[in-house]
C-alpha cells in the first residue's frame, strides 16, 4: 500500500492505494469521480483524459502514486449543470457526443488543445485528437465543437 | 411548438449530463458489498478439456468463489439459440449448437469461457483467474471460410459433416439463367466482405444481484433491449419466469448491435451473485472484448451481374458464404438472410438467384452490427455495377442513372422480397451529382495528376429495409399536478431518443420537451419493448406516442366537454389547450389532468386517471436510401488514402430533428469508412488466434483519418407509419462501404488494378499498384 495525497478539482485528498492502483481507477473507485471513463486497456482511446498540472493526460497511463503532490482536474472539474464551461457548451450546441462515453476525454482533450492553440484550424483540431476514438459521431461534429469554443 | 417540435434542430437534452461528467453507466453504480468477476477464456481456438484444477484459485486471497463449466451443467443452464432457423445442404433443419454459459468439454474459439473467479476486489479476482488450472488437449483449428470447406477439413461440431450449417437457394434461378443467356456483357466479381468489431468505447459491463426472499434476480447492464436480455437469460438459460429477474440498462456507451443480446457474462454475473449472496460485477477489458465481444460481418460473395448492350440491368446472380464462427447468436445468421432484397437496389432489374451457405470455423461467434447484412447486400451491387461500368467504358453514375427506378413507378415491386413503398431516387441521384460536381471531376483529377497523386470518385446509392420488428408500447401519463411522464421500451445510447421523443410529443400535445420526463432501459418499470436495434425505434416508438397522444386529445376532449359543460363536438384541441367555440372557454392539458384524477368530480362513466398505453404495430417495413459519392486522393509511393469529399443525399422519410439525424449519418459513414480503409479482425490462419486484440493493432478510425462529411436530407414520407419517418441509424453506413471502395478503385483503375479489397490500407494498395505495374511490364 502507498499513501497518495493530491487536489482534486480544487480539493485536497489523501488516501492509501494498492501500488498497482492505476490513477483512473483511484478518481473513480476511491474519489467516485465515475465521469472519467476507461475505455481501452492500451492507452488508446483517451475516455480517461484528465488534467494533470494543467495538461491533458491519460489517467489510465500512470498509477496513482505518480500523481502524489499534483494537482488535477477532472471534468467534474471543469463545469456543472447552469454553469458550463465554454467547451461543454460548444460539444451539447453543436452535437458533438452521442453516446457521451468519449465525451468527458474529448472535452478535457479539447480545453488541452486551446491550451496550446489560439485558434487552431480543422486540420490542427484533427491532428491534436490523435489520442482520443470516438465511435459514433465520425468526429465532425467533434471537431465543429472544439473551434467554435476557440472562437467564442 | 415549432421551436422544439418535429423538424426543429434542437440541442439534445442528455447533453448536460455527459457533459459535466455526471453521465450514470453501468460502471459508475456504486453497491455496498461488491465482489468481482473475473472469467477464465479458453486460450485454443479448438481443444477438450480433460480436466479443472481450482485448488488453487480457490485458496488465493480474497477468492469467494471458483465455478466451471462442470458447475454450470451440474446447475443444469440451458443455452442460447438463434432466432432464425433454416435448412442445410439436404434440406433438413441446420444444426442448433448447444451454447453454454461455460464450457466442460470441449472449446471452439480463444476467448470460449470455461470459468469464473468471484473475488473482493478485481485485481484479487484477476489474480485468482490466474491461478485456475485447464487440462487442455488441443485440437486443429480453422478460422476463415475457404479452409472450413476445404476437404477434410478439421470439425467445429462432429455433427456437421463438413463445417456447412446452413444452404439455401432464394430468387428464380429459371428466370435468371434466362436474363443471363440474352446478355451483351457479364460483370463478375469476388468480394471478401472483412470481418469487424462493433467497439464501443464503453466496453460490455453488468452486475448481478440476487434477492433470496424474493428469489429473484437484479440485472444491471449495458444492453440495447432490457426485455430481450431479461427473456433469453430467464427462459434460455436460468428458466426460470421472466418475472424473476428484473433487467435496468442505464447509460450505454454506444451499442451497434454488440449489446443487443446476452452474452455469457450477464447471466454468470446472476449466477454468481447468487452463490456468493453478493453483487457481483463485470467489466469486460479491451483486451477481452477483441476475444469475446460477438464480432460481424465476415463473408465472401461471387457476385454476376448481366446487362444488355446499352447497359440494362438484366440479372444478378449471387454466391454468399457466411462465417458464423463456432456458435449460433441470436441474431447471427440473420445477417445472411434479412436483408438479401437490398440486392435490387434502387434498380429496374428483377432477375435475382441467391445462394447463401453458412460455415462455422473456430472464431469468435458472429452477431448483427450496424447495417446486419445490408452494407454486405449493398457492397455486392454497388460494386458490381462499377466493374460492368469499367468493363463496358459508361460512366458509373450514368449506368446507375439508366437502370435507376423511375419516381413515377413508386410504389415498385422488385420481384425479389421487397416493394418500395416510397422514395424518389432520381431526385436523390441528381442532388447527390450536384452536391459532389460530378461533372467537374475529370478537372481535378488532372490537377492531383500534376501533383503526382491519383484521384478517384465513387458512387454508390444504398437503399435498405428499416424497423423489421414492427411492435413496440410506449405510455404517455400525466400525474395528479399535471406534469408528463413518457414511458418506452426502447433504448437510447446515442441515438437522442430524450430529446427526438420529446419533440414527438411536443408537437402532438404543446407541452414543452424539458417539462417531460423520460423512462426506458427498467423492465419493471416500462411496457414490454423490443429494444432498440435495426432502425426501429422511431419508427415503431415514436409512432406509439404519437398514437398515444391522440388518445391523450381524445379523452381530454371527453372530459374537457363534461368540464366545459359543452359536447364533446364542440370541443377543439391546439397547443395544449382545449377550447369550446360555444363559449370561448378553455381548460389545458394539466387542468385536464388534475381534474381526472379527482374521482368527487368525474362521472363514473370516464373513469378516474389520465394515461394512455398503446401498442403500436406497423404496417410494414420503410426503405430509408441515399446516394453516397466519396472523393479520394492517392498517394502512389505509399498507397496511402486520403478522403477528399464525401456527400450524401439521403432519404429517411420524415426529419424530427436535423442536428440527430445529420449526426447519426455521419457516424454510419464514419464506421463504413473505418470498415473500408482500415479496420479489420484478423485471426492466424493456422492457430485461428486472434492477431487484432487491442486497439494497437485493430485500426480503429481517427479524427484525422476522416473527411468533413455534407448531407442533405430529402424528406420522402414514409406512408406506413402515423410519423412518415424512415429508419435513420443504418442507413448511411450501409451505401458507405461500396461508395469508398468505387472510388478508390477508380483512382487505380488507369494503372491497371481492377479491385481492392477491403480495408484498402496503404500497404494493400501499395501492393496493388505495385503488382499492376510488374504485369504491365511483363
Amino acid at each position: 500500500m502507498t499513501s497518495v495525497s493530491m487536489r482534486v478539482n480544487g480539493a485536497d485528498v489523501r488516501a492509501d492505494v494498492e501500488d498497482r492502483t492505476l490513477l483512473v481507477h483511484f478518481l473513480r473507485e476511491h474519489l467516485r469521480l465515475t465521469g472519467t471513463h476507461v475505455g481501452c486497456d492500451t492507452s488508446q482511446c483517451g475516455a480517461c483524459t484528465i488534467h494533470l498540472n494543467g495538461e491533458a493526460v491519460k489517467s489510465c497511463t500512470m498509477f496513482a502514486a505518480q500523481a502524489d503532490g499534483d494537482e488535477i482536474v477532472t471534468i467534474e472539474g471543469v463545469g456543472e449543470p447552469g454553469r458550463l464551461h465554454s467547451m461543454q457548451a460548444a460539444f451539447q450546441q453543436h452535437h458533438a457526443l452521442q453516446c457521451g462515453f468519449c465525451t468527458p476525454g474529448m472535452i478535457m482533450a479539447g480545453i488541452d488543445i486551446l491550451r496550446r492553440h489560439k485558434s487552431p484550424d480543422e486540420e490542427t483540431i484533427r491532428e491534436e485528437l490523435e489520442g482520443n476514438l470516438c465511435r459514433c459521431t465520425g468526429y465532425v461534429n467533434i471537431v465543429k465543437a472544439i473551434k467554435a469554443a476557440a472562437e467564442s | 411548438m415549432d421551436e422544439f417540435g418535429i423538424g426543429a434542430p434542437l440541442p439534445r437534452l442528455e447533453d448536460v449530463r455527459f457533459i459535466t461528467g455526471r453521465g450514470r453507466y453501468t460502471d459508475d453504480i456504486p453497491m455496498s458489498g461488491l465482489a468481482f468477476m473475473e472469467v477464465v477464456r479458453s486460450p485454443y481456438a479448438s481443444a477438450r478439456i480433460k480436466g479443472f484444477d481450482i485448488s488453487a484459485a480457490q485458496a488465493a486471497p480474497g477468492v469467494l468463489l471458483v465455478l466451471t463449466g462442470e458447475d454450470a451443467r451440474a446447475e443444469g443452464f440451458g443455452g442460447y439459440t438463434s432466432k432464425m432457423r433454416k435448412t442445410n445442404r439436404q434440406g433438413e433443419p441446420n444444426f442448433e449448437p448447444p451454447f453454454r454459459i461455460l464450457e466442460a468439454e470441449r472449446v471452439r474459439f480463444v476467448g470460449d469461457p470455461v470459468a469464473i473467479v468471484v473475488a473482493t476486489s478485481a485485481e484479487a479476482a484477476r489474480d485468482g483467474a490466474d491461478l485456475v488450472l485447464v487440462d487442455y488437449e488441443e485440437l486443429p483449428a480453422i478460422s476463415d471460410i475457404k479452409a472450413a470447406l476445404a476437404k477434410g477439413a478439421p470439425l467445429v461440431w462432429d455433427e456437421v459433416p463438413n463445417n456447412e450449417c446452413v444452404f439455401v437457394e432464394l430468387g428464380d434461378r429459371k428466370a435468371t439463367a434466362a436474363a443471363f443467356a440474352q446478355a451483351a456483357h457479364v460483370a463478375k466479381g469476388e468480394f471478401a466482405i472483412s470481418r469487424v468489431a462493433h467497439a464501443s468505447i464503453e466496453p460490455r459491463v453488468g452486475i448481478g444481484l440476487y434477492d433470496p426472499v424474493e428469489d429473484r434476480y437484479t440485472l444491471h447492464a449495458a444492453v440495447q433491449a432490457p426485455h430481450t436480455t431479461r427473456n433469453e437469460i430467464a427462459t434460455r438459460i436460468f428458466r426460470i419466469p421472466e418475472n424473476k429477474l428484473r433487467v435496468i440498462s442505464p447509460d450505454v456507451g454506444g451499442a451497434f448491435g454488440g449489446k443487443g443480446y446476452s452474452h455469457p457474462e450477464l447471466a454468470l454475473v446472476l449466477w454468481a451473485a447468487r452463490k456468493c449472496d453478493r453483487p457481483v460485477k463485470w467489466v469486460c477489458t479491451r483486451s477481452e472484448a477483441f476475444l469475446a465481444d460477438f464480432q460481424a460481418r465476415d463473408n465472401l460473395a461471387q457476385v454476376e451481374l448481366a446487362l444488355d448492350a446499352n447497359g440494362k440491368f438484366l440479372g444478378v446472380k449471387v454466391k454468399n458464404v457466411l462465417n458464423l464462427g463456432a456458435y449460433l447468436t441470436n441474431a447471427g445468421l440473420q445477417c445472411g438472410f434479412h436483408h438479401v432484397g437490398s440486392i435490387c437496389g434502387v434498380y429496374t432489374n428483377r432477375n435475382v438467384d441467391w445462394e447463401v451457405s453458412a460455415v462455422f470455423t473456430n472464431t469468435t461467434p458472429i452477431i448483427a452490427m450496424r447495417g446486419a447484412g445490408r452494407p454486405e447486400t449493398t457492397f455486392m451491387i454497388e460494386r458490381i455495377i462499377d466493374i460492368a461500368a469499367a468493363e463496358m467504358s459508361i460512366d458509373p453514375a450514368e449506368l446507375r442513372r439508366r437502370n435507376l427506378i423511375p419516381t413515377a413507378a413508386i410504389p415498385y415491386d422488385t420481384g425479389f422480397v421487397h416493394t418500395y413503398d416510397s422514395g424518389d431516387f432520381e431526385k436523390g441521384f441528381d442532388t447527390a451529382m450536384r452536391m459532389a460536381d460530378w461533372a467537374g471531376f475529370p478537372e481535378r483529377r488532372a490537377r492531383s495528376q500534376a501533383r503526382g497523386k491519383l484521384r478517384g470518385i465513387g458512387m454508390a446509392y444504398a437503399i435498405e429495409s428499416a424497423a423489421g420488428v414492427r411492435d413496440e408500447t410506449a405510455e404517455i401519463r400525466f400525474d395528479t399536478s399535471g406534469a408528463v411522464t413518457i414511458v418506452v421500451g426502447t433504448h437510447s445510447h446515442g441515438q437522442s431518443h430524450e430529446t427526438t421523443f420529446r419533440q414527438v410529443v411536443a408537437s402532438m400535445l404543446g407541452i414543452a420537451p424539458k417539462d417531460m420526463r423520460m423512462i426506458y432501459g427498467d423492465t419493471d418499470l416500462t411496457p414490454f419493448g423490443r429494444g432498440t436495434g435495426a432502425s426501429r425505434s422511431m419508427t415503431v416508438a415514436g409512432s406509439a406516442l404519437v398514437c398515444a397522444a391522440e388518445r391523450i386529445i381524445a379523452r381530454g376532449k371527453q372530459i374537457a366537454a363534461h368540464m366545459l359543460e359543452v359536447e364533446e363536438s364542440d370541443i377543439a384541441f391546439d397547443a395544449g389547450v382545449f377550447t369550446t367555440r360555444a363559449t370561448n372557454r378553455s381548460v389545458d392539458l394539466a387542468g385536464i389532468a388534475r381534474f381526472a384524477h379527482d374521482f368527487r368530480q368525474m362521472p363514473a362513466h370516464l373513469g378516474v386517471g389520465f394515461a394512455e398505453r398503446v401498442a403500436f404495430v406497423s404496417d410494414g417495413i420503410n426503405f430509408p436510401n441515399g446516394c453516397h459519392v466519396c472523393e479520394v486522393e492517392i498517394d502512389p509511393a505509399t498507397g496511402e488514402t486520403s478522403i477528399v469529399g464525401y456527400w450524401l443525399s439521403e432519404d429517411v422519410g420524415v426529419v424530427i430533428n436535423p442536428l440527430v439525424v445529420k449526426g447519426q449519418a455521419v457516424g454510419g459513414i464514419a464506421q463504413g469508412i473505418g470498415q473500408a480503409l482500415c479496420e479489420k479482425i484478423v485471426f492466424d490462419g493456422e492457430s485461428a488466434q486472434l492477431l487484432t486484440g487491442s486497439f494497437m493493432d485493430y485500426c480503429m478510425p481517427r479524427a484525422k483519418d476522416l473527411p468533413a462529411i455534407e448531407i442533405k436530407s430529402q424528406e420522402v414520407p414514409a406512408p406506413n407509419n402515423p410519423l412518415g419517418v424512415k429508419g435513420a441509424g443504418e442507413s448511411a453506413l450501409v451505401g458507405a462501404l461500396p461508395a469508398v471502395i468505387n472510388a478508390i478503385c477508380d483512382a487505380l483503375r488507369p494503372l491497371g488494378v481492377k479491385h481492392i479489397e477491403m480495408p484498402a490500407t496503404p500497404a494493400r494498395i501499395w501492393e496493388a499498384i505495385e503488382q499492376a505495374r510488374r504485369a504491365k511490364a511483363a
